[in-house]
């Protein structure tokens, strides 16, 4: 069986500023994504869907100093377990980011992020003249290639910038 | 007789036919063969009697959606249409996956064209019948690359040769779908276009990726002698700020008898049709010229298609 960590490693460790005080304070449960790529916890919270009409309490801590990724994001989600369907969204922005499953103050499971095949619902088509850009009862619907996202409905390829897509 | 399944999203299967990459070459030299037995008039005149086609234009078309009934009308079946988009009920709001959803109770197999591109995927999605794609937007029109594909092998084989596509190759669909189908019988890949209206180059990527080999040519007089097929496509008045710009590029990409002193003797000129100025008609009494036979095989092409899919 998995021994229990206390929450901290080197997410734990960054968050602390430079008067040694933490920026962002320990959670009781939840998640905590860590190693996200600087400047991105902001789109990562949006592909999570957690908006300002959600109730989960939410932290975020950006350009934090890291010592594998120099600098780093991290979002903290109170009373919220992500599943990996969820969770491995988060690979199309951020392929390094880790994923800690928090129970009394606990890491409790610790797993990385997985590039999913399919991705629906989440990216809107760019093409303009693609039929998902309708009223037609459909998600979006995009097979992930190494080129990027290719829509299924139309081949559109989205090969950078992903974020600016996201619904 | 062979027929693709393609299991659609929500788990049922069903046969479709929507994009020449959902084809290997095997599948299409299967088609392209029964399009040949029923050119040679070896085919059941009542193989489709009591079938029922619905074809849904929500664009206009002359040739694509009068071949296909002629098609269904020759092996003995019928043919339901919509008289206009502006009567039908998508005018009043309903959604394409209804009306599928709809029309798929009334015949046994639907024949879409719509200007959005993906819609003839999302009516696969919803129908419970076949639904094969005649054109969606900028998108795929894989029953033209077929007959195209047809209408070469009529000629010559089709695998390694040298194809020229000219003209509007930015935003022309069916010379897209040939040159991914090319792609399949290892031929070389010329092209010929106006500044603005190459291949994109997403295309252009995929097709190398391929192992397929692209020669961008400046002048139609370069490629012309290296090609066994010439295939021309329109350019779009609508693509050009002003009409003379228009005629200053569509005038240099003209097919003349001039222009082709250098072709290959069995060289073959091909157009998807309706031709404006591309092809001078002096072309048309050549050898070369292939395109009415080409526009005359959508027929048994069309007939092996929807055996395939009906059957």
């Amino acid at each position: 069986m998995k021994r229990a960590e206390s929450e901290g490693g080197e997410g734990g460790n960054a968050e602390k500023g430079e008067n040694e005080g933490l920026l962002v304070r320990r959670i009781r449960s939840g998640t905590v994504i860590d190693h996200i790529a600087a400047g991105e916890a902001l789109n990562v919270v949006k592909i999570l869907g957690i908006t300002g009409t959600t109730t989960e309490a939410l932290s975020i801590a950006t350009n934090v100093p890291s010592g594998q990724m120099g600098k780093k994001d991290i979002v903290k989600l109170n009373n919220r377990e992500l599943s990996k369907q969820e969770v491995d969204r988060i690979a199309l922005i951020s392929p390094h980011a880790t994923i800690n499953i928090i129970r009394n103050f606990k890491v409790c499971e610790k797993k990385g992020v997985e590039i999913p095949d399919v991705v629906e619902g989440l990216v809107r088509c760019p093409n303009p003249g693609c039929i998902t850009n309708t009223n037609e009862p459909i998600a979006s619907r995009f097979s992930v290639t190494g080129k990027g996202l290719r829509c299924a409905y139309c081949d559109w390829i989205i090969g950078h910038d992903i974020t600016s897509y996201i619904l | 007789m062979h027929t693709f399944y393609r299991i659609g999203w929500r788990g049922k299967a069903t046969r479709h036919i929507i994009s020449i990459g959902d084809f290997d070459r095997r599948q299409i030299d299967r088609l392209l063969d029964n399009a040949k037995r029923i050119d040679a008039q070896k085919f059941d005149k009542n193989a489709l009697f009591g079938k029922i086609l619905a074809t849904l234009f929500f664009e206009p078309s002359t040739r694509t959606r009068m071949s296909f009934e002629a098609a269904m009308a020759r092996l003995g079946g019928t043919s339901l249409s919509v008289g206009s988009v502006e009567a039908c009920s998508m005018a009043k709001g309903e959604t394409l996956a209804d009306t599928v959803r709809v029309v798929s109770g009334y015949a046994d197999a639907i024949v879409i064209r719509h200007p959005k591109e993906g819609a003839a995927r999302l009516a696969a999605q919803f129908a419970t019948v076949p639904v094969i794609n005649a054109g969606d937007g900028a998108g795929q029109h894989p029953s033209q690359t077929l007959l195209d594909l047809y209408t070469i092998r009529q000629s010559m084989k089709l695998d390694e040769i040298n194809v020229a596509l000219v003209g509007d190759l930015r935003y022309g669909r069916t010379a897209h779908s040939l040159a991914s189908a090319l792609s399949l019988y290892g031929a070389n890949l010329h092209t010929v276009s106006p500044k603005g209206l190459e291949l994109p180059a997403s295309l252009l990527a995929e097709l190398t990726g391929k192992g397929m080999r692209v020669t961008d040519y400046n002048s139609i007089g370069d490629a012309i002698p290296e090609v066994d097929v010439i295939y021309v496509t329109r350019i779009q008045r609508e693509r050009f700020p002003d009409s003379a710009s228009y005629f200053d590029v569509t005038s240099s990409y003209r097919i003349t008898p001039e222009t082709l002193a250098n072709a290959r003797e069995h060289a073959i000129v091909l157009h998807p049709l309706p031709r404006v100025d591309e092809i001078d008609p002096r072309v048309d009494s050549l050898p070369h010229a292939k395109y009415f036979n080409q526009s005359r095989n959508g027929v048994p092409v069309r007939m092996a298609m929807l055996q395939q899919v009906m059957q």
